[in-house]
């Protein structure tokens, strides 16, 4: 067919949609409130909803769960405990052969404060919460270990007693011969760090929807989850199907997941189970609250690095040893996060020798799992850190040590001691690149006048090697090389893409890539739209994943930033492929060889004659409307399906090399910062950060993820904590604790560019999602140190913990005691004294503390006690402070008792808004007139929701209850008028009825 | 998370709302702005029997200035004080402290009684009042009295309010000639908690510095002026008489030294401001 | 006006982005929950339902305010505006909605419809507002995706052609 006189202009690279920010299509919906995230979807008829109750314990036994008036309860139509899924599912598979299981719900025992226990069905989600008011729980409370350090010790409470102990595998590696290293070694440079837990927390929480059809033995699940699909015969395990009867579906849209959507599938398979009991279709979706305590977070890591290092400052070798905290349960994919990073062990460096000793250890805490960055930041920080260090005992310049050791460009493709292979990039390059585009000059002059000015002024310095696309194989690394030949080998990367011509000609495109943000849409558009000469709002993509109908393997979803080397790969190669068969077909019609077709503008023709040519949407249909004309060897042309697994991701060899990830891009960053000297706070004057993911896609999509990515970092590095007490009360339990930081905290980096793009992918696109995480917390923390001169520095780099290094020392008091501080780090005892007057004599007193009547008169709110011995008494409390009020069991001991003068109150008490456990020493003195000078001193410690939401509030608590009850017993006995402070305004508050 | 049930009353005069709260005391909570209340609900914190919304009775809607007070009924929303005219020449106290509660989302809905009535440690509109010396109007069937500051906060969000007591509306006493007023906060973000907030009230022969976040209440405490050696050491007397502690977000010894530099500032910027 | 009783279901009605709207509520009900799930308006999202971080946040009587820390029936009698009012027709977008997509103000967009609410009181009370200021008038929502830049560049660039379509007006 003629064209009807449009020119068809050269397309060989010359207009190239790729590489260009274009806007997006997915903003519009998103910008009018018409997005269809989980929440927003419809459901089937009759659609039940769930809510879960959860541990208020970091640790203990269950002694026995009563459902009776929950069950019982208006619109509630299933219970279901820990014993009715057990029933039906069986533990989900765990990553390191280690006799334990791991089950998605406490059976006889909880181990993290957040743990399910038991999940309510009803017609809706409020009366499906009050129902879990209904639920009473017997526990015998275990002593709880938070500390990776003290979990691993010999004495340690143990989590799962079917293993010894809490340390779960320990493995050592030796690549090259790092022992000689170090005894050759001119220094030896080592940093000791403590990395915390934070969590990426995306505005939107999990979502579930989940059917069971009893005819068919099979489950179908909606539900937000971001990958890898290595979890889907996971979860099909678990609920005892084989993997084509358990459907997974994901919604349109998800508002953010940055791995923390990969945990959602434990509450898949809870949820699961929850519509099989019902009988009907539930949903459940988190609430923060939940979210923050039960779902995920990043492992926190205890690491030793040491560098052998030669007076030039060479490192000649490094040998880790990391203790790396999963939490309560080693749950899949744990220990990936380990692992995810073991070929990147000497990060930027070109260092041969490296000794690793990996342990991993569980704590009563949240168990973990992906989260962005994945593993980069544990590692990142010690090595960063360490070369600062090594610039500093040497007496060197930090950016020289750095230079000596970045791998040279002409070495690319690089393999490291540890096995994986850099693909590509000129490090050294870069790095003068950074320093010239970025001004350093200018910001060590700035540096300098600041510090002349008496300023807090530092810099810091990061080299990262990012890298993405996993290797689905790099979670066989702990196992030997004997177990790994036993168990078969684990490699590769399948990523897919379907490219589909419809009876009208139009392009349509699925990938199994579930984005939450990060523009699939648009950029698999332009990607094909380059394939085929369209333009980008021609196609349109779907991402929705359908386990039942869509190509999909183990490798799907989206984490590792593997979207633009690997599923945008797999789409440009599906696009390249179908053209070239849909240029066979248009050489045929044209009547030129199939070397000279060219797609361009939306129609298809020869190269030398323009006015040659068939529209793009004609040659497309072809494939429906006349199949019998397209010659046989050329095959369909209605849907081409790609699977692209690359070949350099082998499995670990016997050596224990692998390759983890496929593309590795390379991160500069150096920053300043000033120190307030008032307040400790962080003031990032000026960040620089150089970025070499290989080829951009989409510039501004680009920019966007190094900004996000940037901003948790910072987040990580001075606001966000995961923060738990030492009995392992959870205490970071609602935004208003868990930091995220705002408008005002996140300045703008300054963002350069190079663009090295790699040979191992289809585009030359390298990840670019995860850099900043690995390298921004290091940055910031090695200017704070350079600010501070500090030689150790652990996150978060709060302002109570700088201003501890600015300001001098307190002076204790005169003739007041200092509070003591509690050793161990991360103690959260409640302490504190108090004094009342009792009108009466101290053995009248001593008499009223053992009588029941007395105590239930005077205990603030009590009301049936009951004597278990003399010195043992049970009641039920209902306590109140302000508007929060709530009912508790009390269980209130006396022991060391010196009748009448002194004696030992010890409590505990536990009710649906949390626990408290509590000892005072109670003492009774006589004074002048006979009557009774009550003294105490206690200690608390208060869990569960309270601690969760209110933490800054529980002294205040903990101070006004006991406070209540010493007076009650004051008011009891008959006190007199004296009355101090704060126990005065207390008794009025007690004529209050309670 | 979600509210476990109760009656909701949306008051239509103010007999009405005492009468609920005679009748349910204790189990009956006002609804005002509810940015404090309702995600207390939410969390189950507080179960009430019965909620009584009073944000449309307009005798509490008003802000009154006159004879030395500014005077803000129950109804009024932090934002409308905040946009109040000459709210800075008025009180600077308040104009100052308004901004740093909450965010403006908040403010737009919040009430100037309700944070009051609250008594959270770390709220700004309790420490303004405490360092002004304002005074409290409570209602009941039975009786109106009017509370001094000092003596309305008890300790961590406990007031002398009665169950059947309104908080009708509070007074803050107007600037008064001669008198340099400021604010300071420092919290981790933007909007958060106070760790530390500063109030200062200084005229010719006396300095007066009320401190929030630290104990379980806003307390207030004559202090030597500005320039005189001994506020050094009263200070320091005032960072240990607060018995901070540690919690999640800030050392007791970190708040105590916050309160001997930000106290200092607070009190020598509201000394400059006396002009 | 009648104590409403804790268990039975209460008729609610107000404006919602102009029309007046109607549906059953228990008075414990939130009127997150109300807007999204009794009315079917899913464009306002909650991210946190304690007043945190904003994604609720919708415009009640022209303020922006956290829908999550109102009950719905306190709503009763008000003007409500959602995400949903914004755009002039429903195959074009707003100013201030193109400023975002001309400025990437969005990547996952859970986030972005209360950011929006806010950005459009802001506008219309402050149009001269600059950066400072909308950092500030910000600072109460949270986003995990974009690290702030875009949002501010995006209001910043709205805010110019407000102004100057008010100008050519």
């Amino acid at each position: 067919m003629a064209a009807h006189g449009d020119d068809l202009k050269e397309t060989q690279g010359a207009k190239d949609w790729v590489g260009r920010s274009i806007p997006r299509f997915e903003d519009a919906a998103l910008l009018a409130g018409r997005g269809h995230y989980l929440d927003d979807l419809g459901v089937p008829p009759g659609t039940l909803e769930a809510a879960i109750l959860r541990s208020p314990h970091a640790h203990a036994e269950i002694e026995a769960i009563d459902c009776t008036a929950a069950k019982a309860a208006d619109g509630i139509f299933a219970v279901v405990t820990g014993a009715d899924v057990k029933a039906l599912t069986s533990s989900l598979v765990v990553g390191v052969k280690a006799g334990i299981e791991c089950w998605p719900i406490a059976v006889d025992r909880v181990r993290y404060v957040g743990e399910p226990l038991a999940i309510v069905v009803a017609a809706d989600r409020y009366r499906a919460e009050d129902a879990l008011d209904l639920i009473e729980v017997r526990y015998r409370p275990l002593p709880a270990v938070v500390d990776p350090l003290a979990a691993a010790a010999p004495d340690a409470p143990v989590l799962h007693p079917r293993v010894n102990g809490n340390v779960i595998g320990e493995r050592v590696f030796r690549y090259g011969d790092p022992d000689t290293a170090f005894a050759a070694a001119a220094y030896r440079v080592r940093v000791d760090v403590r990395y915390p837990r934070n969590s990426c927390t995306p505005i939107e929480t999990y979502g579930v929807i989940a059917e069971y059809d009893p005819a068919e033995g099979a489950y179908d699940v909606l539900a937000n989850f971001q990958g890898p699909f290595s979890l889907h015969p996971v979860m099909a395990r678990a609920l005892k199907v084989p993997g084509n009867r358990f459907r997974l579906r994901t919604p349109p849209d998800s508002g953010g997941s940055f791995g923390v959507k990969q945990a959602i599938f434990p509450y898949i398979v809870l949820i699961a189970v929850a519509a099989r009991i019902a009988g009907r279709p539930v949903k459940w979706i988190e609430d923060r609250l939940e979210h923050l305590a039960g779902s995920v977070s990043a492992t926190n890591r205890v690491t030793t690095l040491e560098a052998a290092v030669d007076s030039d400052g060479r490192i000649a070798a490094l040998a880790w040893d990391q203790l790396e905290d999963c939490g309560a349960h080693l749950r899949a994919p744990e220990p990936a996060t380990l692992y995810r990073m073991h070929g990147n062990l000497t990060g930027a460096y070109d260092i041969r020798h490296v000794k690793v000793r990996n342990r991993v250890v569980l704590t009563n805490k949240t168990p973990t799992g992906l989260n962005r960055g994945f593993g980069g930041p544990q590692v990142y920080y010690p090595l960063e850190r360490l070369v600062q260090r090594i610039a500093i005992e040497l007496k060197l310049d930090p950016l020289e040590v750095i230079r000596r050791n970045l791998v040279p460009a002409k070495a690319m493709p690089y393999r490291t001691a540890t096995g994986a292979l850099l693909d590509s990039g000129d490090f050294a390059a870069t790095v003068e690149a950074a320093i010239s585009d970025g001004q350093l000059d200018a910001l060590q002059a700035r540096c300098d006048a600041a510090r002349a000015a008496g300023k807090h002024y530092g810099i810091g310095f990061a080299a990262v090697v990012e890298p993405s696309v996993s290797n689905m194989g790099y979670i066989t690394t702990p196992l030997t090389p004997e177990e790994r030949r036993r168990a078969g080998p684990k490699n590769g990367a399948q990523s897919t893409a379907t490219v589909s011509l419809d009876p009208l000609g139009a392009v349509s495109v699925q990938v199994a890539s579930t984005p939450q943000g990060q523009g699939h849409r648009t950029v698999l558009a332009q990607v094909i739209a380059d394939a085929l000469g369209l333009k980008p709002q021609d196609v349109r993509v779907t991402t929705e994943v359908d386990t039942a109908k869509d190509g999909w393997s183990i490798a799907s979803g989206n984490y590792s930033s593997r979207f633009a080397p690997a599923v945008a790969g797999a789409a440009r190669i599906a696009g390249l492929q179908l053209r070239d068969r849909l240029a066979r077909i248009a050489a045929a019609q044209l009547n030129v060889p199939a070397a000279e077709i060219v797609f361009a503008d939306g129609r298809v023709g020869a190269r030398s004659n323009p006015n040659n040519a068939i529209s793009f949407s004609r040659i497309a249909a072809a494939g429906h409307w006349a199949p019998g004309t397209i010659a046989s060897e050329i095959g369909q042309t209605i849907r081409e399906t790609v699977f692209w697994t690359p070949p350099q991701l082998t499995a670990p060899n016997e050596a224990d090399e692998v390759n983890s990830s496929l593309c590795h891009g390379f991160i500069f960053d150096f920053c300043g910062v000033e120190i307030d000297p008032t307040s400790g706070a962080v003031c990032l004057d000026r960040y620089v950060t150089m970025h070499d993911c290989g080829r951009i896609l989409h510039p501004a999509m680009v920019a966007g993820q190094i900004n996000g990515g940037f901003a948790h970092a910072l987040g990580a590095a001075l606001y966000e904590e995961y923060a738990y007490a030492a009995d392992g009360s959870f205490l970071s339990g609602t935004f208003a604790d868990y930091l995220v930081p705002t408008t005002m905290e996140v300045p703008e980096p300054i963002i350069l560019h190079r663009e090295s793009p790699s040979p191992f992918t289809p585009l030359g696109a390298k990840g670019v999602g995860e850099g900043n995480c690995m390298s921004t917390p290091v940055c910031i923390a090695n200017a704070i140190a350079d600010a501070l001169g500090l030689a150790e520095i652990d996150l978060p780099a709060t302002p109570s913990k700088l201003a501890a290094y600015i300001h001098p020392p307190e002076t204790a008091r005169a003739g007041r005691p200092q509070p003591v501080a509690r050793p161990g780090g991360g103690e959260r005892v409640l302490f504190g004294e108090g004094r009342a007057q009792v009108n009466a004599a101290p053995d009248q007193v001593w008499r009223m503390l053992l009588d029941p009547a007395t105590l239930e008169a005077v205990v603030p709110g009590a009301h049936g006690i009951e004597k278990i011995s003399d010195t043992h008494f049970r009641a039920l409390v209902t306590l109140g402070i302000g508007p929060v009020k709530g009912r508790y069991r009390a269980d209130i001991e006396l022991s060391d008792l010196d009748p009448p003068r002194a004696v030992t109150l010890t409590g505990s008490a536990e009710g649906a808004l949390g626990l408290g456990r509590g000892s005072g020493r109670v003492k009774l003195e006589p004074d002048a007139a006979n009557r009774t000078v009550v003294s105490y001193q206690y200690e608390a410690a208060i869990g569960g929701k309270v601690a969760s939401v209110g933490g800054r509030l529980l002294d205040g608590a903990a101070k006004l209850v006991i406070a209540q009850f010493f007076t009650a017993l004051a008011a009891h006995a008959g006190g007199g008028r004296q009355r101090t402070g704060v126990i005065g305004r207390v008794l009025r508050l007690l004529r209050r009825k309670p | 998370m979600k509210p476990a049930a109760f009656d909701y009353v949306r008051a239509e005069n103010i007999e009405e709302a005492l009468d609920v709260l005679r009748r349910d005391g204790a189990d009956a909570r006002i609804l005002a702005g509810g940015q404090s209340l309702v995600p207390m609900l939410s969390m189950r914190l507080a179960k009430p029997r019965v909620v009584i919304d009073i944000m449309h009775l307009p005798g509490l809607k008003r802000i009154e200035s006159g004879s030395g007070v500014i005077r803000v009924g129950a109804a009024v929303r932090q934002h409308e004080l905040e946009r109040q005219a000459d709210l800075a020449s008025q009180q600077p106290l308040l104009a100052a402290a308004l901004p740093w509660i909450g965010h403006a989302q908040t403010r737009n809905r919040g009430t100037v009684c309700g944070s009051v009535a609250h008594a959270d440690p770390s709220a700004e509109l309790p420490l303004v009042l405490i360092a002004l010396g304002g005074e409290i109007e409570l209602r009941s069937r039975r009786r109106s009295r009017r509370v001094p500051a000092a003596t309305f906060f008890a300790g961590m969000m406990s007031t002398d309010r009665k169950d059947d007591e309104l908080v009708e509306a509070v007074r803050f006493p107007a600037a008064r000639s001669g008198t340099g007023y400021a604010f300071r906060e420092i919290g981790r973000r933007h909007g958060d908690f106070a760790i530390v907030a500063c109030a200062a009230v200084v005229d010719a022969v006396t300095a007066r510095l009320a401190v929030g976040g630290v104990a379980d209440r806003p307390v207030a405490r004559k202090l030597p002026l500005p320039g005189d050696p001994a506020l050094e050491d009263a200070l320091d007397a005032f960072a240990w008489d607060l018995d901070a502690r540690d919690d999640l977000h800030a050392t007791a010894t970190y708040r105590r030294q916050l309160v001997r530099r930000l106290g200092r500032r607070t009190l020598e910027e509201a000394a400059r401001c006396r002009a | 006006m009648p104590r409403l009783n804790a268990g039975s279901l209460h008729r609610v009605s107000f404006k919602l982005n102009g029309r007046m709207v109607s549906g059953q509520a228990q008075s414990r009900m939130l009127l997150s929950d109300f807007i999204r799930h009794v009315l079917g308006a899913t464009g306002t999202h909650v991210g946190c339902e304690h007043g945190v971080c904003g994604a609720c946040t919708v415009q009640i009587d022209g303020v922006p305010a956290r829908s999550c820390l109102t009950l719905a029936v306190q709503a009763e009698g008000t003007e409500i505006r959602t995400v949903e009012g914004l755009a002039p027709a429903p195959d074009r977008l707003s100013p201030l909605q193109n400023a975002f997509r001309d400025n990437y103000g969005l990547q996952c967009g859970f986030c972005t419809p209360g950011i929006l609410m806010s950005l459009d009181a802001l506008l219309r009370d402050r149009p001269d507002a600059a950066e400072p200021e909308i950092r500030e008038f910000l600072s109460g929502h949270l986003c995990r995706c974009t690290g702030y830049g875009s949002i501010v560049k995006a209001a910043l660039d709205a805010a110019r052609k407000l102004r100057e379509e008010r100008d050519r007006a």
